[in-house]
């Protein structure tokens, strides 16, 4: 056996791979059809499935209740997702020119906050929030800048903040990447041939960042239309968002077959937007 | 003036932080000249085209270029344009794009630019290549790109920041011809930096040998070559041999040096040499005669052979002088049937006329 795999390179290369190929497998590829699966099953009395087909399911998914929560929640992963690339580029683009010292200093000071658990993140917020007896309304309400509290919570704007809070070192690290890649000579080029600094940016460095932006823009995108967390605790429980009914469904309407279909629909939502990260990526090389 | 000046550096000193790259320099390009900075990397040849580009700013001094001066204009502001050392072409544009460039920040007319930019295209012998990205060309190809996208704007001055350092010896010599050609042709003043000694005597009009920040001297391939006005230039330039001794009089601007006791040169002395320093007596390898009929206006040592290198078109052969460092004698290799004229281990009679040597002060030997 180990003298098989001496004599052969590609099946020892199999050999390496083969654990981690073997928990893909069983904890992401099943489960993954375990789900597409129960989305075209009778949903059972107390959860579970009942093995009969149907297409039941994505008929309810599309109602007009659902359709409004998802596009709702793709307005809140795209408004994030734009947010966090708006406040992130300019960021990401200071870091990436520092001197390589300063560079690591500031990474580091953007990734600490983020050793504590997400959850207790959003707890935070929640206690700054607040509109009564929240830290900011409270502030302000006392040094006399504001007469009624200001509406912080329980709203898009709480979900939004809390998000883009959640997700911006996601935006920020592709970014940076991709503009440290930048060869500065370029940006020089493009000055000695006339370009503004608005040119410049418009016509050299934004294109050549863009699989940055693209690779950023996907890792806030997705979680964002997932999310649920983030809109239980600031949106108050009224701003749902798509996360929250699925969520609901497995746990509370122990409907496992309909939160199965509306998994399904959100995983081909975020299998469109890889497709197209990878169409931008290609047009780059 | 009879010429104007294309760029000119008056009291020119650039600081960084506390070390200055560039230092006290004056210098004078009459329009269309191809002038070459020659140095050893670190000499402060690119800073100084930074300096003339706008991608940098004097610290003292000033530049005109055109006859204005330049102030804090920033590059786009300059009436040049610069051939990266690396060619810096977009990798998201394709060669029309590329070329075009410059002409669709300055607004330049569609019409106008596209013609403009075939014009370039042919100019470098890229017509056809205008769909390609700069990934798809060969390095002689994307060179030819870099050059095209700096002329089609048709600049007073053309910077050229070592453009030929990546690409290999044949296609290098190649290019140097060409751009050499194509300047004359399109008549624009070009400023070319580079630390390789021969494409600068291939090519260049004038040039501005420099060292350590400082410009040491100026001027034509002839005058840098045969007449160096330092030990520096005449090490940099080319291949060169160095003897030291004591000099034991100046007279008529030729000095006696002796080398040893009993053995004395005459060369013409640099104006610091005096009598009583010490001074290393230069010579060049091709200007030497081995075991010629003695002459008084030459010099003559008497040394032992201990190397013979063929290389082709020359031999060399490497001659030792009591403990002196090596020697080298360049023979030419008119006829095939000549072998060598001596094997390592002959004592031989090594000569130089008196003109085409150099005395110069010996390094921290100065007052």
């Amino acid at each position: 056996m180990i003298e098989a795999l001496r004599r052969r390179p590609g099946l020892r290369a199999g050999a390496l791979i083969l654990p981690a190929t073997a928990f893909l497998v069983v904890f992401f590829v099943a489960p993954l059809f375990i789900v597409l699966a129960y989305s075209f099953l009778e949903r059972g009395t107390y959860g579970g499935v009942v093995w009969a087909f149907t297409l039941e399911n994505f008929r309810r998914a599309f109602d007009p209740l659902y359709l409004r929560t998802f596009l709702r929640s793709a307005y809140i992963a795209g408004a994030t997702t734009l947010l966090t690339l708006v406040l992130g580029y300019p960021f990401a683009y200071f870091i990436a020119t520092r001197r390589p010292q300063t560079r690591n200093v500031l990474l580091l000071a953007l990734m600490i906050p983020f050793w504590t658990n997400f959850l207790i993140r959003t707890y935070a917020w929640l206690t700054i929030l607040r509109t009564n007896t929240g830290l900011l309304n409270a502030a302000l309400l006392s040094l006399g800048l504001i007469r009624e509290p200001l509406p912080l919570f329980g709203n898009d704007f709480a979900i939004l903040l809390g998000l883009v809070y959640g997700w911006f070192p996601d935006m920020v690290l592709p970014l940076f990447a991709a503009i440290s890649r930048l060869d500065p000579s370029l940006l020089e080029a493009a000055r000695d041939l006339y370009a503004s600094n608005r040119q410049v940016f418009l016509r050299v460095v934004w294109p050549l960042t863009l699989p940055g932006v693209a690779a950023g823009s996907i890792l806030v995108f997705i979680p964002s239309l997932g999310a649920f967390i983030t809109p239980t605790l600031l949106g108050g429980g009224r701003s749902l968002m798509i996360g929250n009914i699925i969520n609901n469904q497995f746990l509370a309407a122990h409907d496992w077959p309909f939160g199965a279909a509306l998994s399904t629909i959100m995983i081909g939502i975020m299998l469109l937007a890889t497709i197209g990260y990878l169409r931008i990526v290609r047009r780059q090389a | 003036m009879a010429q104007e000046c294309a760029v000119e550096l008056r009291q020119v000193t650039k600081r960084f932080a506390d070390v200055a790259a560039v230092r006290h320099m004056s210098l004078e390009v009459p329009d269309g000249e191809f002038f070459s900075l020659l140095g050893p990397s670190g000499c402060g040849k690119t800073t100084t085209l930074r300096l003339i580009g706008g991608f940098e700013i004097p610290t003292e001094g000033e530049i005109c270029i055109g006859g204005e001066p330049q102030g804090y204009k920033p590059p786009y502001q300059r009436p040049v344009n610069t051939v990266f050392q690396n060619y810096a072409l977009f990798p998201h544009m394709n060669v029309y794009e590329n070329v075009a460039f410059g002409l669709q920040m300055q607004k330049v007319p569609i019409d106008e630019a596209r013609r403009r930019v075939a014009e370039a295209l042919e100019m470098v012998r890229l017509s056809g290549l205008d769909k390609r990205r700069p990934n798809q060309l060969s390095g002689g190809q994307q060179q030819r790109v870099a050059l095209a996208r700096a002329l089609v704007n048709h600049p007073k001055v053309l910077l050229l920041d070592e453009p030929l350092g990546a690409l290999d010896l044949k296609l290098r010599k190649a290019m140097q011809l060409e751009l050499k050609a194509l300047q004359e042709r399109v008549g624009i003043t070009f400023v070319y930096v580079t630390h390789d000694q021969e494409e600068a005597l291939t090519m260049s009009d004038r040039i501005g040998v420099m060292c350590q920040g400082e410009l040491l001297q100026v001027g034509t391939a002839l005058e840098v070559y045969e007449s160096p006005q330092s030990r520096f230039v005449a090490d940099f330039i080319g291949d060169s041999n160095y003897l030291a001794g004591d000099v034991l009089s100046v007279d008529q601007g030729v000095a006696e040096v002796a080398l040893a006791p009993d053995v004395r040169v005459r060369a013409p002395a640099a104006p610091d040499v005096r009598q009583g320093k010490r001074a290393s007596v230069t010579f060049r390898p091709e200007k030497m005669h081995i075991n010629a009929a003695p002459d008084p206006s030459s010099n003559q040592l008497t040394c032992v052979i201990t190397d013979v290198v063929y290389t082709g078109s020359t031999t060399t052969y490497v001659v030792a002088f009591r403990d002196a460092p090596r020697i080298m004698v360049r023979q030419i290799n008119e006829e095939v049937s000549v072998g060598a004229v001596a094997s390592p281990g002959d004592q031989v009679t090594i000569s130089w006329p008196v003109g085409v040597s150099k005395a110069f002060l010996e390094e921290g030997a100065g007052d």
